[in-house]
């Protein structure tokens, strides 16, 4: 670290002592955020087990990977951001902003598609980056600073392709350069036994993956919960605050960037007013998944097992040949019922 | 420490040594608000320097300027005789100018461990580099046991402890740290009398081990019990600074209370209740 010039640990006796483990692994279970997401996605799980006979094909369950990936992969940047202590409502559109960007650059411009997606990743971080940045100076709560975002995102979409496509959808861009390569890594399937799974669900857990590594066992993730627990704190015992809030709005504008390459290379074509109301639903994967509102407290897994607890919901209630208009009410009964359920696990930890 | 070339400084006291810190005429408004005016302060290596006052005289703007939450408006802040004007608490922290505030600055959902070595974090020393955790659980746990703080899990969310213990988390935190000078925020004003004792105790231990510690409190008591330096703040002016050797802990009370208001005000109580 460059801001510290020498309080420097090494210096001083460093205690090692392999007795001072983690004590009581069971009840240290019990009391994680995201343990309460755990038991509502096992018995949502069991429920379309019993009430949804083609729930129990294998292909299903690839289905229902695939659903949650699209979410996960997202979500977990939020719930990232979350823990953080701030608040992004332009994913949604963020996300097609990306897309948008690559495949009308890389048409226009004759370029490869590599090279479309390389400049719309770099607009996606300059979305993120403006965000954070706004946020950090002016000090206006994030709620309001993306919510402005949101709306001037949506209008681009819509806008700027009217004006360059000449239509709401940009053209087909699969007979491209870097369009085989790029669809195996951000589009493909592969197959294991006779059940096809997206590419993207791997995705999703090596996104996780990352982030439940660096939010526990670096020092950025030392940061990010302190940050959102308590940013003057963190920021009296040294902690860069700026800079970790506005990576984080960073991280969240990569993670639409890839959500958008996926989208773009699965369906070629996209449509510019897509995505609106979806970033309601990373949040609402994140908070199912034990994040904090107010910050400082959640888990990148959480936010994987509330992705996964919505896209069961969105396929099992097909399977179930229910009337799907049911799903927003069964998303939000389940919001209510896990902020009600993780506020009792967190008083019941806090005791702990 | 170094010795001063130069003539003696006007501090009898520091027989020619650079203070570690020193304030002069140091001000600070808010507007056309005046938080502090003509403040000159020196903290030298190995003493206490207790700064006393009431509320609202101006001592949390003072170590605000100290420990670089703030930027004075006027005078000087020398450290190592030097000039320097703080940018971020963390360039205080890269001098050795520790801070223990009121608050604690500790993040209340996070485990105390986490908390201790927040922002100086110890990672293991081979590729990922990833949190030496167990290290910093051992140590933290040596550290506090040396404050005579025995906890039975470092993983326990520091919102959890007690006052004292979350005090003496914070102070073990900035002496661990390689303070050189160590700002103490009213560390007693929560406490009780024994948990106070363990504090000031501390307070002693760390100036012999050669700390400049500056104390905040608004307690006579406790600043007479562990100070050699008093400075009296009185809405935003410097009312008194002297050493331990000029004043009892009777005048410094007296000072402390409001000096000749607390006579007239005793007398009045005095006779009202006859």
């Amino acid at each position: 670290m460059t801001t510290q010039a020498n309080p420097d640990a090494s210096t001083h006796t460093v205690v090692r002592d392999e007795r001072v483990k983690e004590r009581n692994r069971l009840q240290r279970l019990m009391i994680r955020p995201e343990v309460g997401a755990a038991i509502g996605a096992i018995l949502i799980f069991v429920l379309f087990l019993v009430v949804a006979e083609p729930f129990r094909e294998a292909s299903s369950l690839a289905t229902v990977l695939y659903a949650s990936s699209t979410i996960g992969i997202m979500a977990c940047g939020v719930a990232m951001l979350m823990i953080g202590g701030e608040f992004d409502l332009s994913t949604g559109v963020a996300v097609t902003f990306s897309s948008l960007a690559a495949s009308m650059l890389a048409y226009n411009l004759h370029l490869n598609l590599w090279a479309g997606a390389a400049l719309a990743l770099v607009l996606a971080l300059g979305v993120g980056f403006f965000n954070g940045f706004l946020v950090m100076k002016t000090r206006i709560p994030s709620f309001l600073i993306t919510l402005s975002t949101f709306f001037m995102l949506a209008g681009i979409n819509l806008a700027v392709t009217k004006l360059v496509a000449g239509q709401v959808a940009t053209q087909s861009v699969s007979d491209m350069q870097g369009w085989d390569s790029a669809q195996k890594v951000f589009a493909s399937s592969f197959t294991i036994g006779n059940v096809s799974i997206r590419i993207t669900v791997v995705w999703w857990l090596v996104f996780t993956a990352i982030a439940t590594y660096v939010l526990f066992k670096t020092k950025i993730g030392n940061w990010i919960f302190a940050v959102g627990g308590d940013a003057e704190a963190a920021r009296a015992v040294g902690v860069p605050v700026t800079k970790v809030k506005i990576g984080l709005f960073m991280f969240v504008g990569f993670c639409a960037w890839f959500v958008g390459m996926h989208l773009l290379f699965a369906f070629n074509t996209v449509q510019s007013g897509q995505g609106v109301g979806n970033e309601f639903f990373y949040i609402i994967a994140a908070v199912i998944g034990g994040c904090l509102l107010t910050g400082g407290y959640g888990t990148a897994i959480g936010a994987a097992i509330g992705a996964f607890i919505f896209g069961m919901t969105n396929q099992g209630i097909v399977y179930a040949g229910w009337d799907p208009d049911w799903f927003k009410f069964f998303l939000g009964a389940m919001l209510l019922f896990a902020v009600i359920a993780n506020n009792a696990f967190r008083n019941y930890a806090a005791k702990k | 420490m170094t010795i001063s070339v130069e003539k003696p400084s006007s501090d009898a006291q520091s027989g020619g040594k650079v203070p570690l810190v020193e304030l002069k005429n140091i001000g600070k408004s808010y507007g056309n608000i005046t938080a502090l005016k003509d403040i000159c302060l020196r903290v030298h290596a190995g003493e206490v320097t207790g700064i006393l006052g009431d509320n609202g005289a101006g001592k949390s703007t003072l170590i605000k300027i100290i420990a670089g939450l703030h930027q004075q408006s006027e005078g000087e802040l020398l450290v190592d005789g030097k000039p320097t004007t703080f940018g971020s608490p963390a360039e205080a922290l890269g001098k050795g100018i520790a801070t223990v505030y009121q608050n604690l600055a500790v993040v209340p959902l996070m485990p105390v461990w986490r908390n201790f070595f927040l922002g100086q974090e110890l990672r293991k020393k081979t590729f990922p580099f990833s949190l030496d955790a167990n290290a910093m659980r051992a140590t933290t746990l040596s550290e506090l046991s040396k404050m005579g703080i025995d906890l039975p899990d470092v993983d326990v969310p520091i919102g959890s402890l007690s006052g004292g213990q979350k005090q003496c988390v914070a102070i073990a935190r900035a002496v661990f740290f390689g303070a050189r000078v160590l700002i103490l925020d009213e560390p007693t004003a929560a406490l009780g009398v024994k948990q106070s004792g363990v504090v000031l105790k501390y307070i002693t231990a760390a100036k012999e081990a050669g700390f400049g510690v500056v104390f905040i409190t608004h307690n006579p008591h406790h600043a007479h019990l562990v100070g050699d330096h008093f400075v009296l703040l009185n809405r935003g002016r410097q009312k008194l600074d002297c050493t331990y050797d000029d004043i009892t802990l009777e005048h410094l009370t007296q000072e402390m209370a409001g000096g000749d208001e607390l006579e007239a005000l005793s007398h009045e109580l005095r006779s009202g209740k006859d």
